[in-house]
C-alpha cells in the first residue's frame, strides 16, 4: 500500500492505496464521487475525464499513486452553491445530453478548451473534443452548447469558475473522517 | 479492467532511479505520464513486478537551446512540446506532428521520451525523430550515452536502450527554412496510425534541394523512405513528386492487421508521402 494525499473538489483525502487503482476507481469507489463514470476503460472514450493540477486526463489512464499531492477537479465540484457553471447551464439549456453517459467527460474537456481558447469555433470546439465519444451522436448540440458557453461569458469564468467546488474544505479520509479543517 | 497488482517506486532523482532499475532488472517498468504503459497494464498484456515513476525527477521536463541543438527533456509532455516556442521554431515538424497525437487529454499525460521509449510502430513520434536526425541520450550506471534515432528503435517495442537506462532527453538538431509536414491515415481521430509520413523538405532555386522522410507503422521499426528521398532530389514541380513518391514503400516491411494489408499500407505510404512532400514544399 501506498500513502496518497490529494485534494479532490476542494477536499484534501489521506489514504493508503494499491498503487494499481486507477484515479477513477479512487474517485468512484473510496471517495464515492460517482459522478465521474467508467465508460470504455480502454483510454478511448474520455467519459473518465476530471481536471488534474489544472488540465484534463482521462481519470481511468492515471494511477491514484500519480495523483498524490495533486488537486483534482470532477465534474461534481463545478457547481458553487448549487449553482451551475455557464458551461453546464449550456449543456442543459442545449439539449446537449440524451442518455448523459459521456456528459461529465463533455463538460471537463470543454472546460479546458475554453480555459485556452475562450472564444472557439465550431470545429475548433470538435477538435478539442475528439477523444470524447457520445455513442448517442448528440455532437451537434454538445458543439451548440460549448459555444453558447463561450458566447455568453468572457472565457476565463466559462472554463474557470468555482474550482474550489461546492463542498465545505477540509481534510478528510476515505471514510469520510475529517482529520483536519 | 484492473492491472495487476505490482509494487510501486517514485525515485526522486536520476541516480537513484538508474540504482532501482539496475537492481530490478528486466522486471521493472518504468512510468512516465502512462499514456501507454497503463493501457497495457489494464488489458494485462504486461506483468511488470515494479513500476518505477519517473514522472517527478526534476531536470528532465522542458525544452532549451545548447548551441545549435534543442534540447528536450524526455518527459516534456506532448501538450508541452506543441506549444514551445523553440520546437515550433526549429522544429516544426515534431510540434504539426505532436499535435495529432492521440487527444488533448492523452497530450496533457503522455510525454515525448516515454513515446519513442515505447517504440510502437504505429506511434507518431518516432518517424518523427528519425527524420529529424534526433539524438537520444540515456543515462545508466555507466554514465551518459547517446544514440541516433536510426539506431535506437531496434525491433517491435524493442529499442537501444538495457533495462537499467532511462531515456533522459531528445536531442535536435535545429532546422530553419525547412518545409515540413506530417500525414497520416487513421480510422477516427484518436487511433493510432495506419500508416503515417513525416516530411522534412529543403528547397533551393525553385526545387527541392533535399528531403528526409520517416515512416510510421511501415515495418516493426520507423523507417527512412531512402528511395523516395533520392528521387526527391531534384524534383521541380507536383508530377516529379508524385513520380518519386511512388518509390516511398521501397524496402519497407508493413504488417498485416485487422485494419489493413501489407499492400495497402504500401498504397497507403505512397500516397501519403505524395501529400506530405507537396504540404512540405508549400510550408518552407
Amino acid at each position: 500500500m501506498t500513502h496518497i494525499s490529494v485534494t479532490v473538489d476542494g477536499t484534501v483525502y489521506e489514504d493508503e492505496v494499491e498503487p494499481r487503482l486507477l484515479l477513477v476507481h479512487y474517485l468512484r469507489d473510496r471517495l464515492g464521487l460517482t459522478g465521474t463514470p467508467v465508460g470504455c476503460d480502454t483510454s478511448n472514450c474520455g467519459a473518465c475525464t476530471v481536471e488534474l493540477d489544472g488540465m484534463s486526463v482521462k481519470s481511468c489512464t492515471v494511477l491514484a499513486v500519480q495523483a498524490d499531492g495533486g488537486e483534482v477537479t470532477t465534474v461534481q465540484g463545478l457547481a458553487r452553491d448549487g449553482a451551475w457553471t455557464p458551461l453546464q447551464r449550456a449543456f442543459h439549456e442545449r439539449h446537449a445530453l440524451q442518455c448523459g453517459y459521456c456528459t461529465p467527460g463533455m463538460i471537463m474537456a470543454a472546460r479546458d478548451l475554453l480555459r485556452e481558447n475562450p472564444h472557439p469555433t465550431s470545429g475548433e470546439v470538435r477538435q478539442a473534443l475528439e477523444g470524447n465519444l457520445c455513442r448517442c451522436t448528440g455532437y451537434q448540440n454538445i458543439v451548440r452548447a460549448v459555444l453558447a458557453a463561450a458566447e455568453e461569458t468572457t472565457g476565463e469564468t466559462a472554463g474557470q469558475d468555482s474550482a474550489a467546488g461546492d463542498g465545505a474544505s477540509g481534510r478528510r479520509t476515505a471514510s469520510g473522517q475529517e482529520v483536519t479543517a | 479492467m484492473i492491472p495487476p497488482a505490482f509494487d510501486y517506486v517514485r525515485p526522486d532523482t536520476l541516480e537513484e532511479a538508474v540504482r532501482v532499475l539496475a537492481e530490478a532488472g528486466e522486471e521493472a517498468k518504468v512510468l512516465a505520464g502512462g499514456q501507454s504503459l497503463l493501457p497495457l497494464l489494464r488489458l494485462r498484456l504486461a506483468f511488470p513486478e515494479l513500476v518505477v515513476d519517473v514522472g517527478r525527477i526534476p531536470g528532465l521536463r522542458g525544452v532549451r537551446e545548447d548551441g545549435d541543438t534543442l534540447v528536450i527533456g524526455a518527459l516534456t509532455t506532448h501538450h508541452d512540446v506543441v506549444h514551445d516556442p523553440l520546437v515550433r521554431r526549429y522544429a516544426g515538424l515534431l510540434a504539426q506532428a505532436t499535435e495529432t497525437v492521440a487527444d488533448p487529454a492523452v497530450r496533457h499525460r503522455g510525454t515525448l521520451g516515454g513515446s519513442l521509449a515505447h517504440a510502437d510502430p504505429a506511434g507518431d513520434l518516432p518517424a518523427v525523430a528519425l527524420a529529424l536526425d534526433a539524438e537520444l541520450v540515456a543515462v545508466g550506471p555507466g554514465g551518459r550515452r547517446s544514440v541516433p534515432a536510426g539506431e535506437f528503435f531496434a525491433d517491435y517495442l524493442q529499442t537501444a536502450l538495457a533495462p537499467d537506462e532511462l531515456l533522459v532527453e531528445v536531442r535536435v538538431p535545429e532546422r530553419e527554412g525547412w518545409g515540413f509536414r506530417y500525414e497520416k491515415f487513421h480510422r477516427v481521430s484518436q487511433s493510432w496510425a495506419m500508416v503515417g509520413v513525416a516530411a522534412l523538405v529543403r528547397r533551393a532555386d525553385g526545387r527541392i534541394a533535399e528531403a528526409r522522410i520517416g515512416l510510421t507503422n511501415m515495418g516493426p521499426t520507423p523507417l527512412r523512405a531512402t528511395a523516395a528521398e533520392q528521387a526527391l532530389a531534384g524534383a521541380a514541380d507536383p508530377g516529379a513528386v508524385a513520380r518519386a513518391a511512388g518509390s516511398a514503400a521501397e524496402g519497407t516491411r508493413p504488417s498485416r492487421d485487422a485494419s489493413a494489408s501489407p499492400e495497402y499500407r504500401a498504397h497507403l505510404a505512397r500516397v501519403l508521402t505524395e501529400r506530405a512532400v507537396l504540404a512540405a514544399a508549400g510550408t518552407g
